[in-house]
């Protein structure tokens, strides 16, 4: 489908696809057997000027006057995921520990973090999740003490992506445990602050290539100036808005997965014999097929409406947000299923790339809300909805 | 440092169709591209300005669409780019090219100039020295490493058929490179938007004080007199069988034994 990508939104396709064709492709296997960061990769984006899409001019970024920049930084996920949702990730992470910085920080704290960010020579994390609080974040246990002019954060998150390789982290933790969510704030935390150290690192089903690490802080003391937006409380605002703004990454994550799988898939088919024919003249491959065209181009039209209506200023949008992570999810799910039955028993083993997509797209249907959560949060909008209607 | 790299407009081997008649390259239809050669002497200048800081500026000499080739180092990453095209040009040979190349080296100014090995169309690989003549400079050719370089000197290394050598020149100094030199960059994202905008200035040969007695056709001591591709010579083909792997290797073992390739 043509969907009139301006000059800037085409360049960045062809930059990322280079990047996905030229130097992802031939590494993404070994990346994904050993289990190890790619940072030389990480370095091709920060070359090609990926790292900043999101970002605003004025901070060394490339999103434009008047923009978010999240349709940019969806092509870019988009393009990436195609070869491989692992190596993307450190990316499309990186932003998810941005936003609570965009979104909430101060001026100071913004010239001084996001430019590093911008131009790939730090990434981000975000910290949110603990053992005992997943969709339930707000039972977190992390707290933050304020003592002087120090902030003394003690607790421990879990599952934490671009853990250890990342310089800059925004952790949340609870300032004041009886005030419930608002009490609740955000800190960005530098790696290498006394009393923040790194746990085991996770041995995962799928992206693999992706650091997932928990975050111990014992006693650790953080300036007061690094508490975001310099006002305590604000916390579980900035985490819900990060989430809003973040989501359709991950969904431009899911969508490339599946685009990438519904390519191999053809290109199988066409090739693959059986009965004396190539398995693409059987009616039920080709409606696989077609039904994944379909679904990945229905998940891609919702992306990129979603995010360019957020870039466009939307306000209330955590609906659309909700929508285009679940329904993308899904698809990605569905489809690199579908593609591994379409190679069979090949599909099955390493030696393809469809048995990779088909770890690597779980993922996108449990973090940044599990699937379940994406649905709750949509229906309570709708019953809200329709209730304020009603008056 | 001020780097001038130059660069030539070369067919796009990728995207070219060959005549079934005649065998030669249909050189209207091709689309056209940077000397891959030039490609690494661009990167190299690119690395060597990190090092040292300065300007890296690619030149051209050649037809007015030779600005889109330009546009590719712009995207790469070097400050500047300039076009020479000028109608009294048609025509020249390496030592007519070679001069128009060193009047706009001069007019620019320079600490180093780069060449690639070759072009892949012309292939004499004469321009970069014959600049250096000109220009009255050292000229290292061949270039493989750049071991060590400050302001006045450099150290390189030289592939040669037989190993290396290791030369020492004084600057200003002007290298052809190998592509063993390094890995050329993708085009960044800032690269390709500046690229887009980017208005390749473009200089006549009086804007270079280029004499036009020395250049164009007329003034080419080399012609070309004919070219044509060599008749294509076709060995005799065999086609090997057998039931299995193990048999069709069988077979060819004991062919290529037969025709004595093994003793
Ligand atoms: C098929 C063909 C055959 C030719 N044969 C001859 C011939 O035998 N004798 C002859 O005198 N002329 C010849 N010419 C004409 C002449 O125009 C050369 O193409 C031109 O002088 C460059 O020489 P070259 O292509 O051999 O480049 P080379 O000398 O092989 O190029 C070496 C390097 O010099 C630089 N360079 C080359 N051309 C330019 C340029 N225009 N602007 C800036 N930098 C440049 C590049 O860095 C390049 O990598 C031929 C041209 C063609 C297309
Ligand atoms: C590889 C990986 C990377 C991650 N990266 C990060 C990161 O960078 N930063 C970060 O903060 N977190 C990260 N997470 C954590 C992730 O966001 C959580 O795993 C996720 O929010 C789900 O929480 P949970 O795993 O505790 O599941 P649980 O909350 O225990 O959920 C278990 C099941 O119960 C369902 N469920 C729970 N509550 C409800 C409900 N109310 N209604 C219906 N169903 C419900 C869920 O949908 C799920 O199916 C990462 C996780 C993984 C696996």
């Amino acid at each position: 489908m043509n969907y009139f990508f301006t000059d800037e939104e085409q360049m960045i396709i062809e930059t990322s696809r280079e990047i996905a064709q030229k130097k992802i492709k031939p590494v993404r296997e070994h990346y994904d057997a050993e289990g190890i960061f790619p940072w030389d990769m990480v370095k091709e984006m920060a070359n090609a000027g990926l790292c900043g899409l999101y970002i605003p001019e004025e901070y060394g970024g490339m999103s434009p006057k008047g923009s978010k920049g999240i349709m940019q930084l969806v092509l870019a996920t988009e393009e990436m995921s195609k070869v491989c949702g692992g190596i993307a990730l450190s990316n499309a992470a990186s932003a998810l520990g941005t936003f609570p910085i965009l979104l909430g920080a101060t001026e100071a704290q913004k010239k001084k973090y996001l430019p590093d960010v911008a131009s790939g020579k730090k990434l981000a994390a975000f910290g949110l999740t603990e053992a005992g609080a997943g969709s339930d974040a707000g039972a977190m246990r992390t707290t933050a003490v304020k003592k002087g002019n120090k902030y003394i954060l003690n607790g421990t998150k879990q599952w934490i992506t671009n853990g250890f390789e990342a310089e800059t982290y925004t952790v949340f933790a609870m300032t004041d445990k009886s005030k419930g969510a608002r009490g609740c704030s955000c800190f960005i935390v530098e790696k290498g602050t006394p009393g923040f150290t790194f746990g085991k690192k996770e041995n995962k089903m799928g992206i693999r290539a992706s650091a997932t690490t928990e975050l111990i802080f014992q006693d650790c003391e953080v300036p007061e100036e690094n508490l975001v937006g310099g006002k305590e409380g604000t916390g579980f605002i900035i985490a819900v808005g990060t989430l809003n703004h973040s989501r359709p990454g991950v969904a431009a994550q899911a969508l490339g997965i599946a685009a990438g799988a519904l390519d191999e898939s053809l290109a199988y088919a066409r090739q693959r014999e059986q009965f004396g024919q190539k398995i693409s003249g059987f009616q039920a491959v080709q409606h696989m097929l077609a039904i994944m065209a379909v679904e990945v181009e229905a998940a891609r039209s919702l992306v990129y409406a979603v995010s360019r209506s957020v870039d466009a200023g939307a306000t209330d949008f955590a609906k659309d947000s909700a929508f285009c992570k679940y329904y993308a999810s899904e698809v990605a799910m569905k489809v690199t299923t579908n593609a591994v039955q379409i190679f069979g028993g090949y599909g099955y083993m390493k030696e393809y790339p469809v048995e990779k997509m088909m770890r690597d797209a779980k993922i996108t249907q449990i973090y940044e809300g599990t699937s379940q959560i994406q649905l709750n949060e949509i229906a309570a909008k709708l019953i809200k909805e329709s209730a304020q209607k009603k008056k | 440092m001020d780097i001038v790299v130059c660069v030539k407009q070369v067919p796009d081997t990728t995207d070219i169709k060959v005549d079934p008649e005649t065998g030669t390259l249909k050189r209207e239809t091709a689309g056209t591209t940077m000397n891959p050669f030039d490609m690494y002497a661009v990167e190299e200048g690119l690395r060597l300005k990190e090092k040292l800081g300065g300007k890296v500026t690619v030149v051209t000499m050649g037809p007015p669409m030779a600005k889109e080739m330009l546009k590719i180092a712009i995207a790469m990453g070097v400050d500047e780019a300039v076009l020479l095209s000028d109608r009294a040009l048609a025509g020249s040979d390496t030592w007519a090219t070679s001069y128009a190349v060193a009047q706009m080296c001069k007019k620019l100014g320079y600490n180093m100039i780069l060449f690639g090995k070759q072009a892949i169309d012309g292939d004499t690989a004469q321009v970069g020295p014959s600049v250096a003549e000109y220009l009255d400079i050292p000229c290292v050719t061949w270039v493989k490493k750049v071991r060590e370089v400050s302001e006045t000197e450099i150290t390189v290394e030289r592939m040669m058929e037989d190993g290396v050598d290791v030369v020492k020149a004084t600057l200003p100094v002007a290298l052809t490179v190998v592509k063993e030199i390094n890995e050329p960059r993708l085009e960044s994202l800032k690269g390709k938007m500046r690229a887009k905008k980017y208005e390749v200035p473009t200089w006549s040969l009086a804007d270079v004080n280029g004499d036009p007695a020395m250049v164009g056709l007329k003034n080419s001591p080399t012609r070309v007199a004919k070219s044509w591709s060599p008749e294509r010579k076709f060995g005799k083909a065999e086609m090997i069988d057998g039931a299995d792997a193990a048999e069709k290797a069988d077979k060819v073992f004991n062919r290529v034994k037969d025709l004595g390739f093994i003793k």
